[in-house]
């Protein structure tokens, strides 16, 4: 079984490896990192959608310590040769989420977050790749964005894992497989907030997350929903672009209520979904 | 004036241009039906030379709730058929998926590939049922999350209404343990087929649910079938 391969930031090591309960007030590790500026934020109200206020705006300092959220992992779904879903008119998921994918970082920066991709180009990183790069960070949530090819048009959902089985790894080390596994209650109160906005937004739309074992959430250590918007099979590709800001800002909406309650969680031994 | 030989081989050549003109459009539809035939996808014949379901008529026809979906998709619409089943969990469950596979009266609500076909269905000690599917089931499926939710649901939600013997299922893509189904829904660990022993889980549907890892599992299986 493989381990969690550490990419970077031996602080990250020392909190997964050592199972260090970090908050904000009670230790160096937790202190958050500060959050980049909005360099490049684009407007934060586009399309008609609500707008969202800009914390800098709002004479909110940057440099305040903040709870664990600092940065934001957005995974633009295939690429490459993996279209992913296609539907009419020559849709292709891999091209319409790069641009789904654009208009929300631009959102999210616009609320003080680093914003990272997996991929900003037509290629196709692995799974592995992909949880790597949020696996990387302190403090980040991973959202993996993806289109579906069935379901109502005009509908969105957000998708959590279950609870994993306790593991009988002896070593206070989390398994790359398992690498979700202490982060599954953040990820679900985060996939409940993005999709309760979702909800209201998009009729139809389920109310809460809903549990499915996502693949590219497994093996990602950090709070990580994947949002998927239905479908492909609507009949002009402007009713997907269409859907794209409103989508955009219900997830940045649940992702600043969220940030109050990231507190990275306690990592046991057994890895079995422990959370703060 | 033209030479005798000239004549005859001017008519020998007029009679092989009629003649391949004629034989043309047979040689045509020859080449036609042969490459049809090398066109066949290993899968197919593969799939001819399988067994047919195991139907026996001397078994007591039983009613049986088939999982297929609504017409958005999104939802199951339970459908209740009349088929002779084995009491053999393995030969039951067989039967049950085979029939889930042939799919519903309407198409719409079909949740797998038409083109799917399972391959073996083998039924551990521990209650874990190991399900073998053909590729098409994964190359036909719709992509999304959503869309293999609803495939994986579907054969868990139907066994468990009709082989309670099947306690978990792992599904296997022509013999390989896979990393996903269609690139979204993880295939590495089992499937909850039989939820009654856990109490309320309602955010969770069954096919949802991961069991501990099945490589152990699916050792057993290979000894066992290699005996």
């Amino acid at each position: 079984m493989r381990l969690l391969r550490f990419q970077l930031t031996a602080g990250l090591a020392a909190t997964l490896a050592l199972g260090f309960a970090a908050t904000s007030g009670k230790s160096s590790v937790a202190t958050p990192q500060t959050p980049s500026t909005s360099q490049g934020a684009a407007p934060s109200s586009q399309g008609g959608q609500t707008t969202i206020p800009n914390p800098t705006q709002a004479n909110i300092p940057l440099s305040q310590p903040r709870m664990g959220l600092n940065i934001v992992v957005l995974d633009p779904a295939h690429g490459g040769t993996d279209l992913g879903a296609r539907g009419t008119e020559g849709i292709r998921e891999s091209e319409v989420i790069l641009e789904f994918s654009s208009r929300l970082k631009q959102t999210l920066e616009a609320q003080g977050f680093q914003v990272l991709t997996t991929r900003d180009g037509n290629d196709n990183p692995s799974f592995d790749d992909r949880s790597a790069r949020a696996n990387a960070q302190r403090g980040a949530i991973f959202i993996t964005l993806h289109i579906a090819s069935t379901g109502l048009p005009g509908t969105v959902r957000t998708y959590v894992m279950a609870e994993f089985p306790p593991a009988t790894n002896t070593t206070r080390l989390i398994s790359w497989d398992r690498a979700q596994a202490p982060f599954v209650g953040l990820s679900h109160k985060l996939g409940d907030l993005v999709q309760q906005d979702l909800a209201k937004r998009f009729r139809g739309s389920p109310a809460t997350a809903t549990v499915a074992p996502v693949r590219q959430l497994r093996t990602t250590a950090a709070p990580a929903i994947a949002v998927e918007i239905s479908s492909v099979v609507v009949q002009q590709r402007g009713e997907l672009d269409r859907m794209i800001p409103g989508v955009a800002d219900a997830i940045t909406h649940g992702v600043v209520a969220f940030r109050p309650s990231y507190i990275l969680p306690l990592v046991s031994s057994a890895g079995g979904g422990n959370q703060p | 004036m033209i030479a005798k030989w000239r004549l005859w081989l001017g008519g020998a050549l007029l009679v092989a241009v009629i003649g391949a003109a004629l034989y043309f459009p047979a040689l045509r539809r020859q080449v036609n039906v042969a490459k049809q035939l090398t066109e066949k996808t290993a899968e197919q014949a593969r799939r001819e030379l399988l067994p047919p379901a195991p139907v026996s008529s001397g078994d007591p026809k039983v009613r049986v709730r088939m999982f297929w979906g609504s017409k958005t998709g999104d939802s199951f619409t339970p459908v209740t058929v009349e088929l002779p089943l084995s009491t053999d969990p393995v030969l039951r469950a067989k039967q049950v998926l085979n029939t889930l596979l042939a799919g519903p009266i309407d198409p719409e609500t079909r949740t797998l590939p038409a083109d799917a076909a399972l391959l073996a269905f083998y039924l551990l000690p521990d209650g874990t049922g190991v399900a073998d599917f053909s590729e098409s089931m994964s190359t036909s499926i719709p992509s999304g999350i959503q869309s293999e939710q609803m495939a994986v649901d579907s054969i868990t939600r139907t066994l468990e209404a009709n082989v309670p013997q099947v306690q978990r299922l792992k599904i296997l893509l022509h013999g390989q343990e896979m990393d996903t189904l269609a690139g979204h829904l993880d295939l590495t660990q089992t499937f909850l087929v039989n939820t009654s022993g856990l109490g309320t889980q309602p955010k969770a549907s069954a096919a949802s649910l991961l069991t501990a890892p099945i490589h152990k599992a699916v050792e057993t299986m290979k000894s066992v079938t290699k005996r």
